[in-house]
């Protein structure tokens, strides 16, 4: 439930930031990669503000690393480039702490949802959006983590994040999200 | 002479699943063609006492006009009314230059809750009755009789079987925020009247089916959380499970002679094409590549899956005889970025998709591309457009696109010269799947 507030808050920054940076970029989606890179370095930069404002009130003795990874795991969001089904290089590092947290707590299950954006066909986008999750749950299990943890299941363009044809839309709605079970 | 017809199917259409839907769809012409059929259409007299909820007149009209083919002239430039034979006179409508007249009356059937309808169909150039018959049912069938009348009258016109009695099964998703949305499958008449609700849920909705006889569907539901196939008796919404395997199972397809369920499965890898037998449960597997594989639709003789795959990096069109080797694939799409949603017309010569040309041209359009000749003709001009679902006559396909952002209907002939919108009052409409014939 912590982590769904925190995404919810996160996207929220992001989204507003987004907005922003769509005002400056072109319409043209597919090669809008600026916005969208722009948008998930933000959304972790955000989370981790976060994370900070509450690591402060609660514990000033946590080392750098331990600190690194709370703020890594608490990313629970990760955007895909329009059509690529890989996750994007800058949110390796935060995966690889997700990995290595499933690693040490054998007993924790994460239900991993692919989504893609409305573009296309609907059994396409089911298909893509399975694609995605599983470039994630592969990543996390060649890093440690144990198969029958990870559920993976794909919406395709089912369940937007967010409504609407904008590419502001679209780049919200590639993603996947890891939710804790 | 009047015929007197037997119609057991429209008492039989009752009650069953009567809860109707809020948002019914109401028509609306977008594009018409140059030289429609004139035709004059009386409207048929009441002859029994209160307020009938339905014109006959007006239903048969605006069928007609919706396909088309027909232009009806306007009740106000008639120059007689006539209810029945002895009262038309010909000459009253070549001076109007009308090709044909179509006049009846509705009455109380005697000693009786049931209405009679008596329709008579006139050839004005040839100054003969085409058509005469009386149909019965009760007052929430007067929209049965009026659609039958437009298949008789289409049919004697164009030599093409009407298909105004024929329904249609799609998806409407509200959306209130991520974490809270509403999907319902919904059956309404082929013109989105007399919607009524066949499942609803808090968890996504997908790729509704229609069995060969109209009697079953079949339709892809998250209601366990995951995608899993179903099936649903319509008559009795007795439900029944028929995939649980892990990950994807998605897009069933009834085969022609409805015995099995082509269907989409990623439980060994990546998403193929498998059919299972609805009787044995045996499931046999037609592809087998480590590309997306999906959207199969049957051959019209049951023997080859036309489906969609990613094998070259970009969505394609292929073809698949069932049982031969996975290797023995026939493409059939090379000249755009994305062909998708593939299926062939009655003739097993042209292929209706869902066509984006380029990567530059965002757009998703419905053509048609004659696999022989390998010409293709782009129907429809919007943006968005998906989910292409053909009548059972052949005439028109109904799609899913975008309005003023939200998903609607709309209905192409298949030469893109007559379309039709289907507006919804709320939700977002989509997946339209056009039943076969059902009498």
């Amino acid at each position: 439930m912590v982590n769904t507030k925190q995404f919810m808050r996160s996207v929220f920054v992001a989204m507003a930031l987004m907005s922003l940076a769509a005002c400056k970029s072109s319409s043209d989606a597919e090669s809008d990669a600026n916005a969208s890179s722009a948008m998930g370095s933000m959304s972790s930069e955000s989370t981790s503000s976060a994370a900070q404002a509450n690591g402060a009130g609660t514990s000033g003795r946590l080392s750098a690393e331990q600190i690194q990874a709370e703020n890594a795991l608490r990313q629970t969001v990760f955007y895909f480039d329009f059509d690529i089904a890989e996750f994007r290089a800058v949110d390796r590092e935060t995966l690889m702490y997700h990995a290595r947290d499933l690693a040490a707590n054998p007993s924790k299950r994460l239900r991993l949802e692919g989504h893609a954006d409305e573009r296309g066909t609907r059994e396409y986008n089911l298909a893509l959006g399975e694609r995605r999750a599983n470039s994630i749950l592969n990543y996390l299990i060649v890093n440690g983590a144990s198969r029958s943890q990870i559920e993976v299941v794909s919406y395709g363009e089912e369940r937007p994040a967010m409504t609407g044809q904008s590419e502001n839309a679209y780049n919200r709605n590639r993603r996947v999200e890891v939710v804790a079970r | 002479m009047k015929l007197n017809r037997a119609t057991p199917l429209l008492f039989v259409i009752s009650a069953l699943l009567s809860f109707s839907a809020k948002a019914e769809l109401s028509i609306q012409i977008t594009q018409g063609i140059d030289n429609p059929i004139p035709i004059a259409i009386v409207p048929f007299s009441w002859e029994g006492s209160g307020v009938l909820d339905e014109a006959i007149g007006d239903i048969v009209t605006a069928d007609l006009q919706q396909v088309g083919e027909f232009r009806a002239l306007s009740p106000s430039n008639m120059l007689a009314m006539p209810r029945e034979e002895r009262e038309v006179y010909y000459r009253d409508w070549s001076v109007l230059a009308q090709d044909y007249l179509l006049v009846g009356k509705v009455q109380r059937a005697p000693g009786s809750e049931l209405i009679q309808v008596q329709y008579e169909f006139f050839d004005i150039n040839r100054e003969i009755k085409l058509a005469g018959e009386v149909l019965t049912g009760t007052t929430a069938q007067l929209r049965d009789i009026g659609h039958e009348i437009s298949n008789v009258v289409f049919e004697l016109v164009t030599g093409t079987r009407g298909a105004f009695t024929t329904q249609i099964l799609y998806v409407v998703s509200e959306f209130v925020s991520p974490e809270e949305s509403y999907f319902r499958l919904e059956k309404a008449d082929y013109d989105g009247r007399r919607a009524q609700v066949l499942l609803e849920s808090r968890e996504p909705i997908m790729s509704p089916s229609w069995s060969p006889n109209g009697q079953d569907i079949a339709y892809v539901s998250f209601e366990t959380d995951l995608p899993r196939i179903y099936t649903q008796n319509i008559a009795t919404g007795q439900r029944r499970q028929i995939t649980n395997y892990p990950n994807i199972n998605s897009s069933p397809v009834w085969s022609p002679d409805g015995t099995k369920l082509a269907m989409v499965l990623s439980k060994d890898g990546s998403p193929d094409i498998y059919v299972q037998d609805l009787i044995s449960n045996e499931l046999i597997r037609i592809t087998d590549h480590p590309a997306i594989d999906t959207e199969p639709a049957w051959s019209r003789d049951g023997r080859s899956l036309v489906f969609m795959s990613d094998r070259t990096g970009q969505p394609q069109i292929y073809q698949m005889e069932i049982g031969a080797s996975t290797y023995d694939v026939e493409r059939l799409t090379y000249d755009c970025f994305h062909c998708a949603k593939g299926q062939f017309l009655p003739d097993g010569v042209n292929l209706v998709h869902v066509r984006r040309e380029t990567r530059q041209s965002p757009e998703y359009q419905i053509s048609i591309m004659n696999v022989e000749t390998l010409r293709v003709i782009t129907l429809t001009s919007t943006k968005f457009d998906e989910s292409p679902s053909v009548a059972p006559n052949g005439s028109m396909i109904m799609y899913a696109t975008k309005y003023n952002g939200r998903g609607v209907l709309d209905a192409v002939s298949i030469d893109g010269r007559v379309k039709f919108r289907l507006p919804s009052s709320r939700g977002d409409v989509r997946e339209p799947a056009w039943s076969p014939f059902l009498n």
